[in-house]
């Protein structure tokens, strides 16, 4: 048990005939996987601080399809987007903020043909607006100096072409950010889109997940930075596979940023 | 008789080019043979990457070494090519450098000048190129698909135009009057003390010669373009034209779907309405893509336009760590397997017969298929906007929704989603938990 978070449903504040400024979309994987749920409490920390008027949809959000559609079922994906479409409409929610990127290029891209129109950010994206608004303050300290090489999550990155989000938001942390060689646009995936995560690699010689590593271990850091709880996993497991896990943490942007700020 | 070579120079040339045209429109009807998709939007934009991707070879150069040489030989060879509309009028009327009674000295000069000098530019770089396919072995050159004629054609190509290069360096060279002008010969008047000795008429022989088996292996060549994976020298244009528009991560969604989810999802729906007009007669819709002709027929024109360079496969994450994917290979297998429709279409008076075989299976195979993280690595290398990825999804989409042939990880991964609302089985009622944990 840790301290309490302030996390307004949509329905409570529907009770009280309020409306969020904007949604945060949880998603499976920070709902549920333990690793992703630090992730999801640090961002929630970040919106309480930054005193954000936000909502989650808690119990009545679902799977947003995604993964279904990379995997080709269509008709899965479509079942779940309709439902979540339904149910954000009769919200009236016009912006939605993921830790996910996965979930934010579906929200974005995918479910306005099916009639879902929302303003989409990732989360570093709106942090990197909570700093520019100036209702983060980001005061360096715990990073100074820090050596952290940041893997550009391939759904934000290359899908979404947002490589400057994630770095303006670490840049104001004063740390020492090392460029892995292959980065942005030609950035290697950590292994786990396509449905690759629920499912064991085809024969090879190799796990994805570790070649990356070893890019991200070739800029010596001390912390590899990621904005995506899939890839959180990827690299996690990458890093205890090269036995490096007592030099070497991986932490989400979110992460970093809460714990700049003591939260 | 003195008309003989300006007949023969006209049979030859419209012999040439009849066949080209005719191969065009094999592959034009072979194009078509894919699904219909409205690309008719942001014709802006669409043309502004085809300038900035095709025309300015923007993606080329970000592999710098290559990239400038292929920059060198494309150039080279655009603007070279302005010589052969003299070398038709001459063949065709038996002039002789009719550019010389039109233009200055000069100026012709000038003309032939740039063009030897790119002559010679492009020969250092095609020799180049072939060291690294051939001495050096660049990996990417040497993968398990550029076996067979892939790794020929390559190399054919190389071969060509060299020795279309060397004979129009030879052919000015021995052009004993376009030498005395001593405009234009920057590169051939060192070429020319070879030639020297021999008596003038040797010479003569030596430079029509020259002049005929060069236009001749120019026929040749664009008729080999399409067997080759040098097509894309024109089909870049067009690819470029018509590639994807929307974030590379948006991948499209099936209307056929979503007329059924919504049908499902309608409590009023009556099921037994008439369809829509139009809709009465079609077939019912097939899902995803088991063989060429269920593709977009982008994804059919993406095929023809592969250079088959690998700079795909070199990027993707699957290939890189040893499995069996390769995108180089989707896009290669892809026009494999419509080039063999094609040839049944025409063996069999213009009707495709079913021959037992599809890409998914006889080429390409589910292992492939389920190997891709859909990073789009592959999207972002490819000089020339080809999409292998979206093939792959309509495979998936054909395994998925047509033949319930997932892998059964992710057959339990989609239970999940259906009966708890994410891809994990835990309980929708605990969704909000990590607040308090
Ligand atoms: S999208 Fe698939 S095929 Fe393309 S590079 Fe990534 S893993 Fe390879
Ligand atoms: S798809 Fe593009 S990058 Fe891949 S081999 Fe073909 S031309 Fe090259």
């Amino acid at each position: 048990m840790s301290e309490q978070l302030n996390v307004p449903t949509m329905e409570e504040l529907m009770a009280q005939g309020k409306q969020p400024d904007i949604l945060f979309w949880v998603g499976s994987a920070g709902s549920y996987d333990d690793r992703a749920k630090k992730i999801t409490r640090a961002f929630v920390k970040i919106l309480n601080k930054a005193n954000v008027n936000f909502a989650v949809l808690g119990t009545e959000e679902t799977c947003t399809g995604d993964v279904a559609k990379r995997a080709g079922n269509e008709f899965l994906f479509q079942m779940q987007a309709m439902m979540n479409i339904e149910v954000l409409n009769a919200y009236e929610v016009k912006r939605i903020v993921t830790c996910d990127p996965h979930s934010f290029n579906c929200l974005k891209n995918e479910y306005p043909g099916l009639g879902g129109n929302y303003e989409v950010l990732h989360h570093t994206q709106f942090i990197k607006e909570l700093i520019e608004t100036k209702k983060l303050d980001i005061k360096d300290g715990v990073f100074n100096g820090k050596r952290i090489t940041f893997h550009d999550p391939c759904y934000l990155g290359r899908a979404n072409s947002e490589y400057n989000a994630p770095r303006d938001v670490l840049a104001t942390l004063n740390a020492n950010l090392l460029e892995m060689k292959r980065s942005k646009a030609t950035a290697l995936c950590c292994g786990a889109g396509g449905a690759q995560m629920f499912k064991d690699a085809e024969k090879g010689d190799k796990e994805i997940n570790e070649l990356r590593t070893e890019d991200a271990l070739k800029t010596n850091p001390e912390i590899i930075a990621t904005a995506c709880p899939y890839c959180m996993t990827m690299m996690s497991d990458g890093v205890k596979v090269k036995e490096k896990e007592s030099d070497i943490t991986v932490l989400d942007i979110a992460e970093l940023i809460a714990q700049s700020q003591n939260l | 008789m003195s008309y003989l070579p300006n007949i023969l120079f006209a049979i030859i040339l419209i012999g040439g080019i009849g066949y080209f045209v005719k191969n065009v429109k094999k592959l034009f009807r072979n194009i078509n043979l894919g699904q219909d998709v409205d690309v008719s939007d942001n014709k802006p934009e669409r043309w502004k990457n085809m300038a900035r991707i095709a025309l300015g070879q923007s993606k080329m150069v970000r592999r710098p070494v290559s990239g400038f040489l292929h920059v060198v030989v494309y150039v080279g060879f655009v603007i070279i090519n302005i010589e052969v509309l003299e070398i038709i009028i001459d063949g065709l009327f038996g002039t002789h450098r009719i550019g010389l009674s039109i233009l200055p000295t000069s100026v012709y000069g000038f003309l032939i000048g740039t063009f030897e000098l790119l002559a010679i530019l492009v020969l250092i770089a095609v020799t180049v190129f072939w060291i690294r396919r051939n001495v050096i072995k660049l990996q990417r050159f040497w993968k398990s698909e550029m076996t067979g004629w892939p790794k020929k054609d390559g190399n054919f190509i190389l071969y060509f135009e060299m020795v279309l290069m060397t004979l129009f360096l030879v052919m000015n060279a021995t052009d004993l009057h376009f030498q005395s002008l001593n405009s234009g010969n920057i590169i051939s008047q060192f070429i020319a003390p070879i030639f020297s000795k021999l008596p003038e008429t040797t010479l003569h022989v030596i430079e029509r010669s020259a002049w005929w088996i060069h236009i001749i292996g120019i026929l040749i060549f664009l008729n080999y373009l399409y067997f080759s994976k040098h097509l894309h020298i024109l089909l870049a244009f067009p690819n470029t034209y018509y590639g994807k528009l929307t974030p590379k991560g948006q991948f499209n969604n099936l209307e056929s779907v979503t007329n059924e989810v919504k049908l499902m999802m309608d409590p009023n729906a009556d099921p037994f309405a008439a369809p829509a007009e139009g809709e009465a007669d079609e077939v019912p819709a097939k899902f995803g893509a088991s063989d060429v002709q269920d593709l977009s027929w982008v994804s059919l024109l993406n095929a023809y336009t592969c250079t088959e360079c690998g700079r795909c496969t070199s990027e993707c994450p699957a290939n890189l760590t040893g499995k069996k994917l390769s995108p180089r290979k989707i896009m290669m297998d892809t026009r494999d397997r419509l080039e063999e429709v094609g040839k049944n279409i025409d063996a069999n008076n213009g009707e495709f017969k079913d021959d037992g075989k599809q890409l998914l299976g006889d080429y390409i195979t589910n292992e492939e298929i389920w190997a891709c993280t859909s990073c789009n690595a592959c999207v972002e290398a490819c000089p020339v906007s080809i999409d292998p990825l979206s093939i792959i999804i309509e495979m998936r989409r054909y395994l998925v929704m047509e033949q319930s042939a997932a892998p059964s990880e992710l057959n339990n991964m989609m239970t999940n989603i259906e009966n708890n609302g994410a891809p994990w089985p835990y309980n929708q009622m605990d969704r909000l938990n990590w607040k308090n944990e």
